[in-house]
């Protein structure tokens, strides 16, 4: 092994400039993922409250397809697979606009929206049956009682996994690099074949990954100690 | 659909085994249980590590969990496929590659499993078991693990859900596994793209999905036998802390 330690080349320059751009795309890739999958995550809870048959077994199937197929297969089988089966005109301009990218984030969006919507119901499940009955018999309507009783009390216990699973989400997005999307392990990769500075560039990333999945971590601890209702576990 | 896969079903289950390297489903969960095995003395040693009151022990444990919860399995994957030729001076296969990988990532969040289990017994097994006179690593052997261990199963298997599912990434350092096979299919088929990662996604369900419902089965197990003999053994459940309580309040009045 040399003992050649050369920091500074990978991050100058032209390949300072493309880790730069790996960050940024990861970072646009796991904000969008995550608005997606919180819309996702919310309606397949609203469909599921629902109580209809067809309408649980709808949720059940969709969460437990993407709990149990790798998110790589899924953005594979997005990527390769179902684009396939869209139209023409919609095919061309997705190839012209970045479509590694956006198949990406509609993948691992919905993956983390099946997640998140089980987050969000073991955190309802949680609330005792009472507190619905007791909201109902002060003269709340449903949505009220949720608005102001049911939801204060279930998004809190859902805070901590949520969180969890953000941090999920953005190490998925290294994913992407299977389809060609140039977040930063597919930066990484390439700076590490021009310069053949392999354990510096796997450094940065490294480093890079772990700040930022810390940070997402602490502030969900502190979103999580800001909502504590004091004396309640 | 079907004629694919009544076509390539042998590439997807064995690979190209009698003439070829074996690949496929059987070496997707060859990977998996292989990786298990050896990460789960690892993982206990990690969740030891995690309580000990010894902080030169404790400080590693914490920093290599947080690292592997913090960097991507793929990270992970290239640090091996770099840095284990380097330090053993020997060429490895991308089998060997994806096997240390995942044993780096499972032990340290079977570590946690294992952690939990054990935060979850009552601390009277401690004491009482140290009050006999048991040393701490008979305590550990005798006592506490092996009801800490039967506890965690069910997140063990599920674990094991997990690690199926990551043994797909060795098709990005082109291990032959399953998600390989259904590639080269789609190479060779050029037409049917579709069809093709169905079938993929499809098995990689039906085998996750058992193993889910297992582990749901074993959840429930678990939970009725702990239950049951929740006030015999001390070995307290949700319902059997409440229990009491709620007879005691109740004679009360």
């Amino acid at each position: 092994m040399k003992l050649h330690f050369d920091l500074a080349t990978v991050l100058q320059g032209d390949y300072g400039a493309l880790f730069l751009h790996g960050v940024g795309l990861t970072l646009a890739m796991a904000g969008l993922a995550w608005c997606l999958s919180l819309v996702v995550g919310v309606l397949l809870t609203l469909i599921r409250l629902t109580n209809r048959r067809p309408c649980t077994m709808f949720v059940s199937t969709f969460v437990a397809y993407h709990r149990n197929v790798p998110t790589l297969v899924q953005i594979l089988f997005w990527y390769f697979g179902i684009s396939t089966l869209l139209p023409m005109t919609l095919q061309d301009w997705l190839n012209q606009y970045n479509g590694q990218f956006i198949f990406a984030v509609i993948a691992i969006g919905l993956c983390s929206g099946a997640y998140l919507s089980e987050d969000i119901r073991s955190g309802l499940r949680a609330i005792s049956y009472g507190q619905y009955e007791a909201s109902r018999a002060l003269g709340l309507n449903f949505i009220k009682g949720m608005r102001y009783v049911i939801l204060p009390q279930a998004l809190r216990n859902s805070i901590p996994p949520m969180v969890n699973h953000a941090v999920v989400l953005f190490k998925n997005t290294s994913l992407a690099m299977a389809i060609g999307a140039a977040e930063l392990t597919y930066v990484t990769r390439k700076v590490e074949n021009e310069t053949f500075l392999s354990f510096e560039s796997y450094l940065v990333a490294t480093v890079l990954y772990l700040a930022l999945s810390l940070v997402i971590m602490l502030a969900g601890a502190r979103i999580a100690a800001h909502y504590r209702i004091p004396g309640v576990k | 659909m079907f004629d694919v896969l009544r076509e390539n079903w042998t590439l997807l289950l064995i690979g190209q085994y009698p003439h070829g390297p074996i690949g496929g489903i059987v070496v997707t969960i060859l990977l998996s249980v292989s990786a298990l095995v050896i990460a789960i003395p690892l993982g206990i040693l990690v969740a030891l590590a995690r309580i000990s009151h010894f902080k030169v022990l404790r400080a590693p444990a914490t920093g290599l969990v947080y690292a592997v919860r913090g960097v991507p399995l793929l990270m992970v994957i290239f640090w091996v496929y770099f840095l284990v030729p380097v330090l053993t001076g020997y060429p490895v296969t991308g089998f060997v590659t994806m096997l240390c990988a995942l044993v780096i990532y499972d032990s340290a969040y079977l570590g946690e499993i294992i952690r939990a289990g054990i935060e979850a017994l009552p601390k009277g097994q401690v004491e009482a078991s140290r009050a006999l006179g048991m040393s701490y690593l008979k305590t550990m052997r005798a006592v506490i693990l092996p009801q800490a261990l039967y506890n965690v199963v069910p997140s063990m298997v599920t674990q094991f859900v997990s690690t199926i599912k990551e043994t797909s990434l060795g098709y990005i350092i082109n291990v032959q596994e399953l998600s390989f096979a259904a590639d080269q299919i789609n190479n060779r088929l050029l037409t049917k793209p579709f069809p093709v990662y169905l079938i993929l996604a499809l098995s990689y369900f039906v085998l996750c999905y058992a193993l889910t419902q297992l582990a749901h089965y074993l959840e429930r197990r678990v939970t009725r036998k702990r239950a049951g003999k929740g006030n015999k053994t001390g070995n307290k459940t949700r319902a059997g802390v409440e229990q009491p309580l709620l007879e005691a309040a109740v004679s009360e009045q």
